[in-house]
């Protein structure tokens, strides 16, 4: 559907109003895949009209009632067709009236929602789907566009994912308590996921692109602001600022990579870094560590150093150490070794990499070869950090990635050839 | 993670499949079709593209006197792409699984034609942060 | 009329191209990003995508019991799609125009690398095939 650039104040407010509007309409009609579809249709139908009529004087009861009416529609089409043409009439009637807008339930309607886009049921790539159309509010196309696949592809990921949350059975309530832990950390790992896909390349001209870095930041506050205690989550959204903070500096003009030692660090959003730690001085204390907050640690550290060489290795060391303790993801254990490097000496850090040579999820991968890489050069061997670089490049899943391991291999081999 | 699978022929591969019933082409495209379909339910579509024949492929290097200096001379054995998929998957096994399937679309008298199809990764875009 | 520029290369050339030096590699990427940008502002850009080393190209074939059956060994001579654009040009050409421009972008030593570029007709532009 081509739609016309839609006027941005509008497009805000709907963005803002679609979790609004959907928990009501679930509520009261207790089907949550039909629900979406009446809420998108109900979006869609302000985005055509509002910019001609004017935003109403009450935007959320306006899309209410007209997502209630869909959905009364919908409803009515399927009693037709089992034929119960009576009571048809009286439900078709019942459910025309209009629908409370305080239809309160005591619980925060859009953690509920939160919590069923991120059912561990869902695929990761569904929750993702879902979570950006129900609760970010994003249009179908949008999030097609952010991941580079057909609209038709993300619209049945979106309908597959409400497929399994229907067969699930999940209610629409939130978690008990005894799951209330395990259900937020899948909520904070899918906008994890959604955080680290927001780094992608330029997008087509017509639709609007939704940036997925700052719509999971976005999202991230929003749990913050339900659940201010939770030191994890206040973790999680540090460490996207504080990740986020140095966008800016990341890719040169031709698009190429620029490692973290190499950035420009004038151009790290400082506001962005003062909040993340901010976070992290209210979290830490508190005492129940976990693996979100000592991320976001490590990336303090690093962003409080005002160049390259201040950058205090050692409580990154420390911070590495006491993170490997919680969890075993081998891109800690490759950080970790970059961080003995630089404490230690590289030997040290070739070292543990040897220990890594035997672990099948790095096996087949660019990374261990591109660290082992850079640590054959620092250590001076710049013969063998040359082939590694170069291996590294090969297996490298991106161009950037590519290019710049290549420009690596490069560099070093010019070297030799002007010392020999 | 972003795959092409490339389904390709030689000219005289070519000439044989335009050789066969009309039955078996439209059997075999109906399997072709299917999968496209299949994929798209499954949400792991992203592109399917056909090429003209190889008939119509010309190699072009450089430019001399301002114009493209086009060749359409290749050598028997030569590869022509004659069409491929992008899909997005979660695994490379399903990748190749996908792969498999095209692999068995039927040849003349319905017989799997086990025509092979490279899979490749994508390199286009930018990764995680740093 | 949509036509795809590919460009390919066999495993030896690969890998000397692993070997370009730094300048070369900078030229050739700044080239290859403006080259799209250009694409992209004379309206005929469609899409344009980067693909995986050969080293880790697999063939499959369906197996008899339905699993498919992967290879990973191919011929010297073979030839690997490095990347493609597709672009919509109002005849072919212009789509030669279009990969002369490509093909003479710089290689080693910022010489043209004069690439061949294959060129084909992407089906459902072209009314008669000659099938």
């Amino acid at each position: 559907m081509m739609v016309d650039r839609l006027d941005a104040p509008i497009e805000h407010l709907l963005r803002e109003l679609a979790p609004q509007v959907l928990s009501p309409v679930v509520r009261r009609f207790r089907d949550f895949g039909a629900a979406e579809d009446a809420v998108q249709e109900a979006l869609i139908a302000a985005a055509a009209q509002w910019p001609r009529d004017g935003v109403p004087a009450n935007p959320r009861g306006w899309l209410i009632q007209v997502a209630s009416r869909r959905m009364a529609d919908h409803i009515r089409s399927e009693i037709a067709r089992r034929r119960r043409e009576e009571a048809a009439a009286e439900e078709a009637e019942r459910l025309a009236l209009p629908v409370e807008e305080a239809t309160e339930s005591g619980e925060d309607d859009m953690l509920v929602l939160l919590f069923m886009c991120c059912h561990p049921a869902l695929t990761p790539a569904s929750a993702i789907a879902l979570t950006l159309r129900a609760v970010g509010g994003l249009t179908t196309a949008e999030i097609a566009n952010a991941f580079l696949v057909p609209e038709a592809t993300m619209a049945q990921r979106i309908s597959r994912a409400k497929q399994s949350i229907k067969e699930s059975g999940v209610p629409f309530h939130l978690p008990t308590a005894e799951d209330r832990a395990q259900r937020l950390r899948a909520v904070l790992h899918v906008l994890y996921l959604i955080f680290n896909e927001g780094y992608v390349s330029s997008a087509g001209p017509q639709l609007r692109r939704a940036d997925l870095s700052d719509e999971a930041i976005r999202l991230a506050r929003i749990v913050y602001s339900r659940q201010p205690e939770d030191t994890e989550v206040a973790g999680l959204l540090a460490l996207m600022l504080l990740t986020d903070a140095r966008r800016a500096a990341r890719t040169g003009p031709n698009g190429e990579l620029i490692p973290l030692a190499q950035q420009n660090r004038a151009l790290w959003d400082r506001q962005q870094i003062a909040e993340g730690i901010a976070l992290l001085s209210t979290a830490l204390p508190k005492g129940s560590v976990g693996p979100y907050q000592l991320q976001a640690a490590i990336a303090a550290v690093h962003d409080e150093a005002a160049r390259n060489e201040d950058t205090d290795w050692p409580q990154i060391l420390a911070l590495y150490e006491l993170l490997q303790r919680m969890s075993d993801n081998p891109m800690i254990v490759l950080n970790h070794a970059i961080a003995v490097a630089m404490v230690h000496g590289p030997e040290k850090g070739l070292e543990l990499l040897r220990a890594l040579d035997s672990d099948p999820r790095l096996a087949k991968g660019h990374r261990l070869e591109a660290v082992r890489a850079h640590l054959l050069e620092r250590a001076g061997d710049h013969e063998a950090a040359i082939l590694h670089y170069r291996n590294a490049a090969i297996h490298a899943t991106s161009l950037p990635e590519r290019n710049y391991l290549m420009l690596q291999a490069a560099k070093l081999s010019e070297m030799r050839s002007t010392d020999s | 993670m972003k795959y092409i699978l490339l389904m390709s022929g030689t000219k005289p591969g070519v000439q044989s499949y335009v050789a066969w019933t009309q039955q078996d082409r439209d059997a075999h495209m109906a399997v072709l079709q299917n999968i496209t379909r299949e994929l798209t339910t499954s949400g792991e579509f992203v592109a399917t593209q056909g090429l003209a024949s190889p008939q119509e492929a010309k190699v072009v290097r450089g430019e001399r006197g301002g114009m493209p200096v086009t060749d359409g001379v290749f050598p028997e054995s030569k590869e022509f792409l004659l069409g491929y998929w992008i899909v997005d998957v979660g695994t490379p096994e399903r990748a190749c699984a996908i792969a498999g399937r095209i692999s068995t679309a039927p040849g003349p008298g319905g017989v799997p034609t086990n025509m092979p199809i490279e899979v490749r990764a994508f390199a286009s875009h930018p990764e995680r942060k740093a | 009329m949509k036509f795809i520029l590919m460009m390919n290369a066999r495993k030896a050339d690969w890998d000397e191209y692993a070997k370009w030096s730094k300048e070369d590699l900078q030229r050739n990427v700044a080239f290859m990003r403006a080259f799209s940008k250009e694409l992209k502002d004379s309206g005929v850009f469609v899409a344009t995508e980067a693909l995986g080393w050969p080293s880790e190209a697999k063939i499959v074939r369906a197996g008899s019991n339905g699993e498919p059956i992967t290879d990973g060994v191919f011929p010297e001579s073979k030839e690997f799609l490095a990347g493609y654009w597709i672009v919509d040009a109002e005849s072919p050409e212009e789509a030669y125009k279009i990969a002369a421009r490509v093909s003479a972008g710089p290689g080693r030593g910022g010489e043209s690398g004069n690439m061949p570029i294959e060129v084909r007709p992407v089906l459902g532009s072209h009314a008669d095939l000659g099938l």
